[in-house]
C-alpha cells in the first residue's frame, strides 16, 4: 500500500474543519478546556496508535486518525482533571484495533471515547449546550459540514439522520403547539450539527448498503429523540449512535453491500471526521481503480 | 521511577483546582442589585427534585396567584413553606465578592499575607400561571391554598382558573398548552387570607414542593407572560457531586479573579461595576446565556461572603441527603451549591431551562481583587522606587480591566486613579 499525496489534502481538510471548531470553541466560546488536556488527548491517541501499530506490525499506517480522534474528544469531552482525556483517547484508539467484526471496527472511536468518559470516569462530562444556539454559528457548522461531506460517497447518512431527527422535532413542536422559535433553537445546536456531519458519517461504522444505512440513520434518530425528549436524558445522538453501533454488523449481514475500502492510507483513519476524509480521497483516487483492483484492497486494514 | 514521571503523574492526578484563595473579604454584589430578579432553589438527588420559590409578591394578597407545571400530582406532604432567611443566606453565601490585599513594604523582607473574614444580603421570586379540568388534590399549607389540577385542554384550564378567582394574565392558554399536551399537572397556589392574617406578616413565605421526575428542568416559560423587557432569574442548585449547568443553553462562568482599581472598594461602586458588567455580558450574547456565579461545596468557602449554610438549612432547602433521620450529618455526604444567573427575554429563551449535573467538582466563585499599594515613599529605598513604578503599571492594567469589563471610559477611570510620584531615592539629595 502506498500513500498518495492527494489523500493528505483531504485529511488535512478534515482536521482543519474540526480543528477550526475546536479553536473557535476554545477561544471564542469559553469551552472549559485547558490546552494541557487537549495536548494530552493528542498524546494519548498517538501513543495508542503507535503501540498498536507495533504490536500488529502495521507499517503504512499514519497518525492522522489519532490526531482526528484527539480533536474530536477535545471538542466533546470535558473533565476537571488532566488524566481523563489521554486515557479516553488511548482507549478509543485501542478499541478500533480490538473490537472488530467482519473486518470493520464496531464503534466510532470518538463516540466510544465519549461514552467511556461519562460512564466510567469520575470528573468527566459532556456539555451539549456549550456551542450556544447562535443561528449564524449553526449555519457555519452546516456550511463546513457540507463542504467536507459533499465529496463523500456516504454523506447520505448525515442527511437521512438530519431529516428523520428534524421531522421528529417538528412533529413534537406541532403536537405541543410550541412556537417555531423552539424548533429553530433545537436545530441550531452546534452539538447536533457536529454529530450529524462529523460523527455519524463514519463509513466504517455504518452499514455498507445504502437502504440499510438510511434505516440505520432513522433508528439512530428515533433513539436519539426518545433519549432526549421521552426519557429526558442528555446527549441523545451520541448515546443512540453508541447503543446502535452493534446493529451495523447485523444490517451488513442482512444486506451485504460493498465494504468501504481505503485504497491508499487504509489504517489511519477511524475517528468521526477522519472517515469522511477517507471518502474524499477514495472518491478522488479509488473510483477509477475500484472495479478492476478490488482484489488488491482485500488486505487493507480498516482502521 | 524517574522523578519527572512521578511529577507528571502527580500533575495528572491532581484536580484542576483553583489556587487557595486568601485576602480580606470586603463586599459582595448580591441579588438586591437586580430589581426584577426571581430566585429559585432547585435540589436534585437522583430523580427526587425539590423546588423552592422565593415569593417577592408585594401586592394585595387576594390578587396573588402562582401556577407551576409539575410532572406528577403532589400531595400535602410534598408541599411546604420555607423560611425566607434560607434564600437570603444562600444569596449572600454565593454572591460575587470583592477581596483586598495590602502590598508589603518593599524595603523589608516579605511577610506572609493575612487570612479571610466573613459578612450578609437580599432578592425575589417567580410568578407563573397554570388547567376540561380536574382537581386532583386540594390542601392548605402555611398561608397558601394549594390546588393540583390536571387538564385535557389549555383553554379550559385558563377558563377554570379565571372563574375560580385566580388572577392570571391574558394569553395564558397558549403558554399552558405545551404543558397540558405533555400531560403535566399544575400546582396552583393562592393566599388563604385567614392563615395569612394569623402569620401577622406582610410578606408571603417561599413555597417549596418535591416530586420524582426524570426531568431536571425549570418551567420558566410561564413566568414570561408578564415580562416587560429582560428579567433576571437566579437559580441555586443543590446536588450531590458536581456543578450544574444548562444542557440546552450555553453556560458561561463569570469573569473572575480580576484585579480592579482600589476605588472599587466603595460598595456602591462595586455593585455598580458588577451590575454593569453582568448586563453588558448578557446583552452582548443577546440574553441567551446562563452565567455561573458560584459553584462550591456547601460546607466551606474561601473567602466567605457569608458563613456557609448550616446542614439544617441545606436539608430544609431540599438536600435531605446531607442529614440522617436524627439530623446528624451523613458521613461523606456533600452538597454542591451552584448559583446560575440568567438575564432573559421571552425571545431569547424559547424553551424551558433544561439542566444537568456535571462531573465538575472544581470550586468556582466570581471574585474581584483589590491590591492596596504600600503607603511608604519611593524615596525610602531603591527597591521602593522600583516598586512604585510597578504599582503604576499595575494600576494602569487594573483601570484597563475595569474599562474592558464595564465599557466605562478609560480616561474617566484613570482620572480616579491616584497620582504617582516617579521620584527616586537619589532625587532626595538636593544639591
Amino acid at each position: 500500500m502506498r500513500a498518495a499525496p492527494a489523500s493528505l489534502d483531504a485529511r488535512w481538510l478534515q482536521i482543519g474543519a474540526v480543528g477550526g471548531l475546536l479553536l473557535f470553541g476554545s477561544l471564542l466560546r469559553d469551552f472549559e478546556l485547558r490546552w494541557e488536556q487537549s495536548a494530552l488527548c493528542f498524546a494519548g491517541a498517538i501513543a495508542a496508535q503507535w503501540a498498536w501499530m507495533r504490536v500488529l506490525g502495521l507499517k503504512d499506517v499514519g497518525y492522522l486518525s489519532a490526531i482526528v480522534t484527539g480533536i474530536g474528544l477535545s471538542v466533546l469531552v470535558r473533565a476537571d482533571t488532566l488524566w481523563v482525556h489521554p486515557l479516553v483517547a488511548a482507549f478509543a484508539i485501542s478499541a478500533k484495533f480490538v473490537v472488530r467484526i467482519r473486518g470493520k471496527h464496531v464503534f466510532n472511536p470518538a463516540n466510544l471515547g465519549v461514552i467511556v468518559a461519562v460512564v466510567f470516569l469520575p470528573g468527566a462530562w459532556l456539555s451539549p449546550g456549550q456551542w450556544g444556539s447562535d443561528i449564524v454559528a449553526g449555519m457555519w457548522f452546516v456550511a463546513l459540514g457540507v463542504t467536507v461531506t459533499l465529496s463523500a460517497k456516504r454523506f447520505d447518512i448525515a442527511w437521512a439522520f438530519l431529516a428523520c431527527y428534524g421531522a421528529l422535532l417538528l412533529g413534537r413542536v406541532l403536537w405541543l403547539d410550541q412556537r417555531w422559535a423552539v424548533l429553530l433553537h433545537q436545530l441550531s445546536s452546534g452539538g447536533l450539527l457536529l454529530f450529524t456531519f462529523f460523527m455519524i458519517t463514519d463509513p466504517m461504522t455504518t452499514p455498507n448498503d445504502r437502504r440499510m444505512r438510511w434505516l440505520y440513520a432513522a433508528l439512530v434518530a428515533a433513539l436519539a429523540f426518545s433519549w432526549q425528549f421521552v426519557w429526558y436524558r442528555n446527549g441523545g445522538p451520541v448515546w443512540a449512535l453508541f447503543l446502535l453501533s452493534p446493529l451495523v454488523p447485523l444490517l451488513d449481514w442482512l444486506r451485504p453491500g460493498a465494504k468501504h475500502q481505503w485504497r491508499l492510507q487504509p489504517a489511519t483513519m477511524a475517528a468521526p471526521v477522519a472517515s469522511i476524509a477517507r471518502e474524499l480521497h477514495a472518491r478522488a483516487r479509488v473510483s477509477r481503480l475500484w472495479s478492476h483492483r478490488r482484489s488488491e484492497n482485500r488486505g487493507c486494514a480498516n482502521t | 521511577m524517574p522523578k519527572w514521571v512521578l511529577a507528571l503523574l502527580a500533575l495528572l492526578v491532581a484536580p484542576l483546582q483553583a489556587q487557595a484563595f486568601c485576602g480580606f473579604y470586603v463586599g459582595k454584589a448580591d441579588s438586591s442589585l437586580f430589581n426584577e430578579s426571581s430566585q429559585i432553589i432547585l435540589a436534585r438527588d437522583g430523580q427526587r427534585t425539590t423546588i423552592s420559590m422565593r415569593n417577592d409578591y408585594r401586592g394585595e394578597p387576594t390578587e396573588f396567584a402562582l401556577v407551576v407545571p409539575v410532572p406528577v400530582v403532589l400531595k400535602k406532604n410534598d408541599v411546604k413553606v420555607l423560611d425566607q432567611k434560607i434564600f437570603e443566606h444562600l444569596d449572600s453565601y454565593t454572591a460575587p465578592r470583592l477581596v483586598e490585599y495590602r502590598d508589603d513594604d518593599p524595603c523589608v523582607e516579605r511577610i506572609p499575607p493575612p487570612p479571610p473574614a466573613p459578612v450578609a444580603a437580599v432578592a425575589r421570586a417567580g410568578t407563573a400561571v397554570a388547567p376540561l379540568v380536574k382537581v386532583e388534590a386540594f390542601f392548605t399549607v402555611g398561608e397558601y391554598d394549594i390546588v393540583i389540577l390536571s387538564a385535557q385542554e389549555s383553554d379550559a384550564l385558563e377558563t377554570w382558573l379565571t372563574r375560580n378567582g385566580y388572577n392570571i394574565p391574558k394569553g395564558a392558554s397558549a403558554a399552558l398548552r405545551p404543558y397540558v399536551r405533555q400531560g403535566m399537572k399544575f400546582f396552583v397556589a393562592k393566599v388563604n387570607l385567614k392563615e395569612h392574617a394569623k402569620g401577622g406578616t406582610q410578606f408571603l413565605s417561599p413555597l417549596q414542593f418535591s416530586f420524582d421526575s426524570e426531568k431536571f428542568m425549570l418551567p420558566m416559560r410561564l413566568g414570561m407572560l408578564n415580562a416587560k423587557g429582560p428579567q433576571d432569574l437566579i437559580v441555586y442548585t443543590l446536588t450531590r457531586s458536581g456543578r450544574v449547568e444548562a444542557s440546552n443553553y450555553r453556560t458561561v462562568k463569570m469573569p473572575t479573579d480580576v484585579a480592579l482599581p482600589v476605588y472599587v472598594r466603595d460598595q456602591a461602586i462595586f455593585k455598580n461595576f458588577y451590575k454593569t458588567m453582568f448586563v453588558r455580558l448578557a446583552k452582548a450574547d443577546n440574553y441567551r446565556t446562563v452565567f455561573t456565579e458560584y459553584a462550591w461545596d456547601s460546607s466551606w468557602c474561601d473567602p466567605c461572603a457569608a458563613p456557609p449554610p448550616t446542614d439544617n438549612e441545606i436539608a430544609a432547602a431540599g438536600a435531605g441527603w446531607i442529614a440522617d433521620g436524627r439530623g446528624a450529618r451523613v458521613r461523606n455526604a456533600s452538597v454542591i451549591v451552584t448559583r446560575l444567573h440568567l438575564r432573559y427575554t421571552p425571545e431569547s429563551f424559547p424553551e424551558d431551562l433544561m439542566l444537568q449535573e456535571t462531573g465538575d467538582r472544581d470550586n468556582f466563585q466570581a471574585r474581584y481583587i483589590l491590591r492596596h499599594p504600600w503607603s511608604g515613599s519611593p524615596l525610602q529605598c531603591e527597591a521602593a522606587a522600583t516598586y512604585f513604578q510597578e504599582v503604576s503599571q499595575r494600576e494602569d492594567q487594573e483601570a484597563r480591566a475595569l474599562a474592558r469589563l464595564t465599557g466605562w471610559n478609560l480616561s474617566d477611570i484613570r482620572a480616579w486613579l491616584p497620582k504617582r510620584s516617579v521620584l527616586k531615592p537619589a532625587d532626595k539629595q538636593v544639591p
